[in-house]
C-alpha cells in the first residue's frame, strides 16, 4: 500500500471508531426524529381538546351554516337575552359565544357581528367563523339583489396558466417549488457537509500537533500527503455518517409512526392541511402526476454531474483552509480568529443562495455569487435547477478548481511551516511570513 | 574514513532569522556522532534538513555518496526531540502504521515488531492505548518505531528525557549494540556524560555556525594543556605554595583526599613534561595525588561558547 492510501485508511479507521462518531451517527437521527414526534405528538394534544361554541343569531339567516367537527362543536341558543345568553356560556366554561343581532339591513352586520370569549380566540377559529358567514351574506345579499347565487358559481371561471419555456418546455409552480426545493437541499447540504467535517478535519490536525506525533510522520512522508490523506479519509467517513443517517431516518420516519399510532397527516398544521387540500383539489393523482413531469422534467444528469463537481471542490476548498487554520494554531480555543473569515462567506452563500436566487435565479446577484468561488458551490448548486447556460457553469467550476490548487498549496504552505511551530502564537502577520519559508 | 552522511554548506533563513549559516557535517560510517550546541543554535533544523522535513536554502546533503532523495528516507530513523504518539490509538496498530509508513511491508513490520517488543519485553502492550501507558512506556514504543526498518543512519534527538536511569542505561546499550551491526548514528542531547560515554565524533554548533567538529579524541587533545591535578603534603606549607605560585601558573583543585593537604590545578610550560613538575614537587615534600587533566566535553562545550560569543 502505498503512503497515501495508508494515511487515508488510518484516518478513516480512526474517526469511524471513535466512539462520539460512533454514538452521533446512531444518536442524531434518533432525536431528530424523537423531535418531530414529540412535536407532532404536542400539535395533536393541543388541538384535540374540544372547544365548544355557542351562537346567538337573532337575525335568522344562520340557522344551520355552524357545522360542528371534531374539535369544535357550536350549540345554537333561543329566545335568550344576550345577557343570560353570556351568563351561561361563562358559566358553562364554553370556547366563546357568538352574537349576530337582528339587524334592519344586511350590510350593517359588517361590524355588528361579536364573539364573546375568556381570552382572545385563536386565528383559526376566527377566521373559520367569519369565512361562514361571509359566504352565507354574500349569497343572502346577491339573492336580495335578484342575481342567483348559484349561477355565479357556475359562470365562475377558474383561471390557471399555463407556463412554457421559449423552447417549447412546460414548467408550472410545481416545479418551480421543486427546483427550489432541490437546489436549497443541495447547498444546505454541503454548508452543513464543510462545517461538521472541516471542523472534524480541523480537530484532526491540532491532535497530531498536540501529541507530538507530527514531526515523526512527516520524516516519513511528505506534508502534503499527509493533508490530502487527512482530507479524504475525513470526508469519506463524513459521507459514511451521512449515509448511515439517511438510512437510520429514513427507517426510523416508517417504523416509529407505526409504533406510536402517529397519523402522518396529523403531524401537519392546520394550515398545512389546508394547502393540502387546495393542492388536491384537482384530483390528488393529477398532483402526483405533474409532479413526476416535473421531476423528470428538471436537468438530471446536468444537476448530479454539477452536484457532485461542487460539491467536491467546494468541500476541498474549505477542508484545506480548515486544515491550515488547524496546523497554525497550538489549541482548538486559539482558532477563533480564524473561523470567522471562513464561517463568513459561507454564511452569505447560504442567506444570497435563499434570498436572491428564490426571488430571481438568473438576477445580477445570483450570478455575480455563482462565480466567486468560495460562495459558487452553495449558489450555483441553488441556481443550476433553474436552468443555468453550460458556459457559465463550465467558467464556475473552473474558477472553483483553480481557486482550490491555489487554497491547497497556501493551506499546504501554513501546514508545512506551522505543524512544528509550537508555542508561536499565530497571528495573520506570522501567516504571511510563514507563506516565505 | 568513509563518510555515510555528508552535509556541505548548508544555510536556511526564517524569514530575517538566520537558522543555519554554511554549516557542514560529515559523519563516519560506523561512528557515533554527537551534535551538540546550546539551545536555539540549529540542530533540530539541521536534523530536520537532513530528514527533508525542512529544505535547505544552501547546500547540499549526500547520503552514502548520493544527493539526498525523497526514497533515502527508508534509509534513515529519526527520533525527534518532540515526540509523541497518537493517543487513542492501539500500540500495536500505530507501530504497524508508522513502520507501514516507512516502506515495510505488513507482515514484515509484524516480525519485526515481534522481535522488539520481545527484546524490551513490552509484548504484552500490544493491545493497549497510547494514553494508558507511562511516559516512559510510549518513549520505548517511539524508540522501536524509529529502529525498526534496519535504516543506516539512525538520528536521536535527546533520545535518553523521559527515562528513569535504569531504562536510559537500556537504550543507550541497545544503541551502541545498533552502531555494532552496522548503523551509523547521529546523536543531539544536552547530556555531556552521555557524549563522553557514546560519542566518537562530535560538532559544535553555536549561534547558526559551526564552531568545533573532529574526533572526540583529538579535539581532547587539542584542548588538553599541560594540566595537573596535584596533592602535596609539604615539609612547609606556605613556602611551598608561594614557591609554586611563582613558578607556574597554579589555580586551587577541587578533588577529594582524605589528608589534609595543598591541592593545586597546575599548568606547565608546554616544553616541559610531567616529569619535571613531578621532580619539583618531591622536592617540596610527599606527592598524595597527581593526575593529568583532561578536557571533559563538559569543559570543552562552555570554554568553546564562551569563546566564540
Amino acid at each position: 500500500m502505498n503512503h497515501l492510501q495508508l494515511i487515508i485508511k488510518r484516518e478513516y479507521l480512526n474517526k469511524v471508531r471513535n466512539k462520539s462518531f460512533v454514538i452521533m451517527t446512531f444518536l442524531t437521527p434518533v432525536i431528530m426524529v424523537g423531535v418531530f414526534s414529540l412535536v407532532a405528538y404536542l400539535a395533536s394534544l393541543n388541538n384535540s381538546t374540544s372547544k365548544e361554541i355557542a351562537i346567538l343569531d337573532e337575525s335568522g339567516y344562520f340557522g344551520d351554516q355552524f357545522e360542528s367537527t371534531d374539535n369544535t362543536t357550536y350549540v345554537y341558543l333561543d329566545n335568550e337575552t344576550l345577557e343570560v345568553a353570556k351568563e351561561q356560556s361563562e358559566e358553562k366554561e364554553r370556547y366563546g359565544l357568538l352574537y349576530i343581532p337582528k339587524v334592519a339591513k344586511l350590510d350593517l352586520l359588517a361590524d355588528q357581528i361579536t364573539f364573546y370569549s375568556e381570552d382572545s380566540p385563536s386565528l383559526n377559529v376566527m377566521s373559520d367563523i367569519e369565512d361562514v358567514i361571509e359566504e352565507e351574506v354574500n349569497v343572502l345579499s346577491l339573492r336580495q339583489a335578484g342575481i342567483d347565487a348559484a349561477m355565479i358559481q357556475d359562470m365562475h371561471i377558474n383561471i390557471k396558466a399555463h407556463q412554457e419555456t421559449y423552447q417549447g418546455q412546460e414548467t408550472s409552480e410545481m416545479g418551480s417549488i421543486l427546483k427550489l426545493a432541490f437546489g436549497g437541499l443541495a447547498g444546505y447540504l454541503l454548508f452543513m457537509f464543510i462545517i461538521i467535517y472541516g471542523n472534524m478535519i480541523m480537530r484532526s490536525v491540532i491532535e497530531e500537533k498536540t501529541s507530538r506525533i507530527i514531526e515523526v510522520i512527516i520524516s516519513s512522508v511528505k506534508p502534503i500527503k499527509l493533508l490530502l490523506g487527512k482530507i479524504i479519509g475525513t470526508s469519506l467517513a463524513g459521507v459514511t455518517q451521512f449515509v448511515m443517517w439517511t438510512i437510520l431516518m429514513f427507517v426510523l420516519m416508517t417504523v416509529v409512526p407505526l409504533i406510536f399510532g402517529i397519523d402522518a397527516a396529523e403531524m401537519q398544521t392546520p394550515q398545512q392541511q389546508e394547502l393540502m387540500q387546495a393542492a388536491g383539489e384537482g384530483g390528488i393523482e393529477n398532483g402526483i402526476a405533474q409532479f413526476l413531469i416535473e421531476a423528470n422534467n428538471l436537468p438530471l444528469m446536468n444537476l448530479v454531474i454539477m452536484f457532485l463537481l461542487f460539491f467536491i471542490g467546494g468541500y476541498l476548498l474549505y477542508a484545506s483552509l480548515y486544515a491550515a487554520i488547524g496546523a497554525a494554531v497550538d489549541s482548538e480555543t486559539d482558532t477563533q480568529q480564524f473561523m470567522m473569515p471562513i464561517l463568513l462567506p459561507l454564511i452569505l452563500a447560504v442567506y444570497v443562495g435563499i434570498f436572491t436566487v428564490m426571488d430571481n435565479p438568473h438576477g445580477t446577484v445570483s450570478q455575480i455569487f455563482s462565480f466567486i468561488p468560495f460562495t459558487s458551490p452553495v449558489v450555483m448548486l441553488m441556481r443550476i435547477p433553474f436552468g443555468v447556460p453550460v458556459w457559465q457553469q463550465i467558467l464556475s467550476v473552473v474558477i472553483l478548481f483553480a481557486t482550490f490548487i491555489g487554497t491547497v498549496w497556501f493551506a499546504a504552505k501554513i501546514y508545512r511551516v506551522g505543524i512544528l511551530m509550537y508555542g508561536k502564537k499565530a497571528s495573520y502577520k506570522e501567516l504571511l511570513k510563514w507563506l516565505k519559508y | 574514513m568513509e563518510k555515510l552522511l555528508v552535509a556541505q554548506n548548508i544555510s536556511k533563513n526564517f524569514g530575517e532569522f538566520r537558522a543555519l549559516d554554511d554549516a557542514s557535517i560529515e559523519v563516519p560510517k560506523g561512528s557515533v556522532f554527537g551534535l551538540l550546541g546550546p539551545n536555539g543554535a540549529g540542530k533540530t533544523t539541521l536534523l530536520r534538513i537532513i530528514n527533508q522535513i525542512t529544505m535547505p536554502d544552501q547546500g547540499k546533503v549526500f547520503l552514502d555518496g548520493e544527493p539526498l532523495q525523497p526514497h533515502h528516507i527508508q534509509n534513515i530513523g529519526y527520533l525527534p526531540e518532540e515526540r509523541g504518539l497518537y493517543k487513542s490509538m492501539k500500540v500495536g496498530e500505530q507501530a504497524l502504521y508508522l513502520a507501514q509508513l516507512k516502506g515495510l511491508s505488513k507482515t514484515e513490520a509484524k516480525a519485526k515488531l515481534k522481535y522488539w517488543f520481545d527484546r524490551l519485553e513490552i509484548g504484552d502492550w500490544w493491545d493497549k492505548k497510547i494514553q494508558e501507558l507511562s511516559k516512559g512506556m510510549a518513549q520505548k514504543i517511539q524508540f522501536v518505531v524509529t529502529v525498526l526498518h534496519d535504516p543506516k543512519l539512525l538520528i536521536f534527538d535527546e533520545p535518553f528525557s523521559g527515562f528513569d536511569p535504569i531504562n536510559a542505561n537500556l537504550i543507550k546499550d541497545e544503541i551502541l549494540k545498533l552502531r555494532d551491526d552496522g548503523a551509523t548514528i547521529i546523536f543531539s542531547t544536552h547530556r555531556m556524560e552521555s557524549v563522553e560515554e557514546m560519542c566518537d565524533h562530535i560538532a559544535l554548533i553555536n549561534k547558526s555556525k559551526k564552531i568545533l567538529d573532529g574526533k572526540l579524541l583529538d579535539i581532547k587533545r587539542a584542548y588538553q594543556n599541560n594540566t595537573f591535578d596535584v596533592g602535596l603534603i609539604a615539609t612547609n606549607p606556605t613556602e611551598a605554595s608561594s614557591l609554586l605560585t611563582d613558578k607556574f601558573n597554579v589555580q586551587p583543585a577541587t578533588f577529594k583526599s582524605i589528608n589534609d593537604d595543598l591541592k593545586y590545578r597546575i599548568q606547565v610550560a608546554p616544553d616541559a613534561s610531567s616529569n619535571d613538575l613531578l621532580h619539583y614537587l618531591s622536592s617540596l615534600g610527599q606527592i598524595t595525588h597527581f593526575n593529568e587533566v583532561i578536557p571533559s566535553v563538559n569543559d570543552i562545550f562552555i570554554e568553546t561558547i564562551n569563546k566564540n560569543n
